[in-house]
């Protein structure tokens, strides 16, 4: 982020022919015009940004069922509801063992897909385009193929066709609690979808490595491959790295559309989204406690991001 | 840019390979290995693909059929005519909500953020420091979270299953504006500098000067925007109580866990709904690309 201070530019008007006139009008004529171009959008944030969390905050102290006006003072209860509910709470541990699996993998496998299509010499726009293309599909999509085509356990389905060619019996993928085959889906789908976007960070990232580095450890005779990768490639890419995973993580919490579609709101599986979805806009429309479970897990993440770019040192490394 | 610098490297970084695997003693067993490597990728990313079209042009019984095929039995063509004649799903309506949200959604976000970027960037005021903030300030909160919030606004204006209630609190995003700020504090000023002893105004510098000559920038932020708009699910979801405000990926989530609609023609609905961002995709890929870099790392 540059200073602020560069948002004070110009000099009013630069008022060479027509004299001090015309500069006095262009310094209270600055303030309106800024207001016509900035006004609308601040408008348009503090009613569809501000207020709803300011109402949410002030809901989530009342009782209000159906009903978006508070009705009855809880004081701090909705909050000790949600945080001692064990729905709420499990559905806090799905999203960590999701996030376990789910940053790591892409990282590691978007920085592979990188390294690989950076390193080719042919056809290089095609590979790129190809790992990037699932990022233009939805969610929705992507797990319509996965529930319906790829790990459909019932009788049909790609996954139970290949594995039956190894004698392995039908596995009800998305159903299956022990052994947790509902894992595999999940991951998979979230991996095709988003590791295209991470490739491209991590590309754009390769590519901003000076090549000069490169000449200078083959001239120091660092040995080409895992040595140059590890003390050149990598800590160039803190920056790129760093992004990612924090993006990766953000993105994670805010899991909803695949969990969604491809389980529905069951008691296994159930990240914090799709609960409070459940409770906030389901049967019994209850926003009270919808308020104060989300605005539990807003402060969870802004801590959890904060902490996470303290820890990795965020903005230091950024160029 | 970032597909022009490849292209440069490539020609420029002759003598040391970017990690020169080819140089090691196992040079041509890795590079077997990476090729190998690349195509399984390949494969895989494809296979969706290729299960969508497969599926779309499938007879019902070719896809349930107890042991998967490669290929179907024949190509079934009218499952598409199927798909839009069939009463009770309304498909047609929900690509036309689709479109809208994803059209104006997408002009109307790039306007504001534009000008409320530029504003901030270029119009000297006394306050534009504490506004700067107020709209950095939103970006910490986390999008999803604020989905009941935002229901509590829209639903006391009385527009949910509305396409308003779609379209409109979509339209301010702080990051979209926080990137056209930092994208107008780069433009050169000479450009504007010479409009202005022209005699333009703000406004008249923006639409005909800056404008004009930032549309890469955004061509990249609307390929980004749009296909996001496109793909949305949660706020659709929240918002489209009533049939006639699903978006298509609301309506074909919906089909899904009611099971009315036939398993084909669902998949025909996906063959469709992927049609405008595969043809975004072909045609606006360096846009595309541009846009996710820029998007991605200032985050």
């Amino acid at each position: 982020m540059s200073a602020p201070a560069k948002t004070r530019t110009e000099p009013a008007g630069t008022g060479t022919r027509r004299g001090s006139r015309r500069r006095k009008q262009g310094i209270a004529g600055n303030a309106l015009w800024f207001w016509v171009f900035v006004g609308p959008f601040v408008i348009g944030l503090l009613v569809f940004s501000y207020l709803p969390i300011i109402w949410s905050l002030i809901l989530s102290f009342f009782e209000a069922y159906n009903t978006v006006t508070p009705s009855k003072f809880v004081g701090l209860q909705n909050y000790v509801d949600m945080l001692t509910d064990r729905n709420f709470l499990s559905s806090l541990g799905t999203f960590t063992i999701f996030a376990v699996f789910i940053v790591p993998l892409t990282f590691a496998l978007s920085l592979l897909l990188a390294l690989l299509v950076n390193q080719v010499k042919i056809a290089r726009a095609f590979f790129r385009s190809v790992f990037f293309l699932p990022t233009a599909c939805s969610y929705v999509v992507a797990s319509l193929i996965w529930k319906l085509s790829i790990f459909n356990g019932v009788r049909f389905g790609l996954a139970n066709t290949v594995l039956g060619w190894f004698g392995v019996d039908n596995i009800a993928w998305l159903s299956t609690v022990s052994p947790p085959w509902y894992w595999i889906p999940l991951i998979t789908v979230r991996l095709w979808l988003q590791l295209g976007f991470y490739m491209i960070l991590f590309i754009a990232g390769l590519q901003r490595i000076s090549p000069t580095l490169y000449e200078a450890a083959y001239v120091d005779g660092a040995k080409p491959g895992w040595q140059v990768f590890r003390y050149i490639t990598l800590p160039q890419l803190r920056a790129t790295s760093v992004a990612v995973l924090i993006l990766n993580l953000i993105a994670a919490y805010q899991a909803f559309d695949e969990f969604y579609n491809l389980i529905g709101n069951v008691n296994y599986a159930r990240p914090p989204l799709v609960y409070l979805y459940g409770i906030s806009l389901g049967q019994i429309q209850d926003l009270g406690h919808g308020s104060a479970g989300a605005l539990i897990l807003a402060a969870i993440i802004m801590i959890v991001t904060l902490l996470q770019s303290r820890l990795f040192g965020f903005g230091k490394a950024g160029d | 840019m970032a597909v022009k610098a490849g292209r440069n490297r490539e020609r420029t970084s002759g003598t040391p390979q970017p990690i020169g695997f080819s140089r090691s003693p196992l040079g041509r067993v890795g590079m077997v290995l990476r090729w190998i490597a690349l195509f399984v990728a390949v494969v895989l990313f494809l296979l969706p693909f290729y299960l969508i079209l497969r599926n779309a042009l499938s007879t019902e019984g070719d896809i349930t059929a107890p042991s998967w095929t490669l290929f179907p039995s024949h190509l079934q063509w009218g499952n598409i005519k199927e798909l839009f004649s069939d009463t009770q799903v309304p498909m047609a309506r929900a690509l036309y909500n689709s479109a809208v949200v994803g059209i104006l959604g997408t002009a109307g976000q790039l306007l504001l953020a534009s000008m409320a970027g530029y504003g901030l960037a270029r119009i000297p005021y006394k306050h534009a420091d504490k506004i700067f903030y107020a709209i950095v300030a939103t970006l910490m909160i986390p999008g999803a979270v604020t989905f009941i919030p935002s229901f509590i606004v829209v639903s006391s204006l009385g527009w949910v299953s509305s396409l308003r209630g779609l379209i409109i609190p979509t339209l301010f995003s702080g990051f979209a504006a926080f990137l056209f700020r930092q994208y107008f504090l780069g433009f050169p000023k000479e450009l504007e500098e010479a409009a202005r002893v022209d005699g333009a105004g703000y406004f008249g510098v923006f639409w005909r000067i800056v404008v004009p000559n930032s549309l890469p920038f955004f061509a990249a932020l609307a390929a980004i925007t749009f296909i996001g708009n496109w793909n949305s699910f949660l706020w659709p979801l929240v918002i489209g109580q009533d049939s006639s405000s699903w978006t298509i990926q609301v309506a074909m989530s919906t089909f899904i866990t009611a099971q009315t609609i036939n398993i084909h023609e669902l998949f025909m609905a996906v063959a469709v709904s992927i049609l405008p961002l595969v043809l975004i995709f072909a045609f606006l890929q360096r846009y595309l690309i541009q846009g996710v870099t820029q998007s991605g790392i200032k985050d």
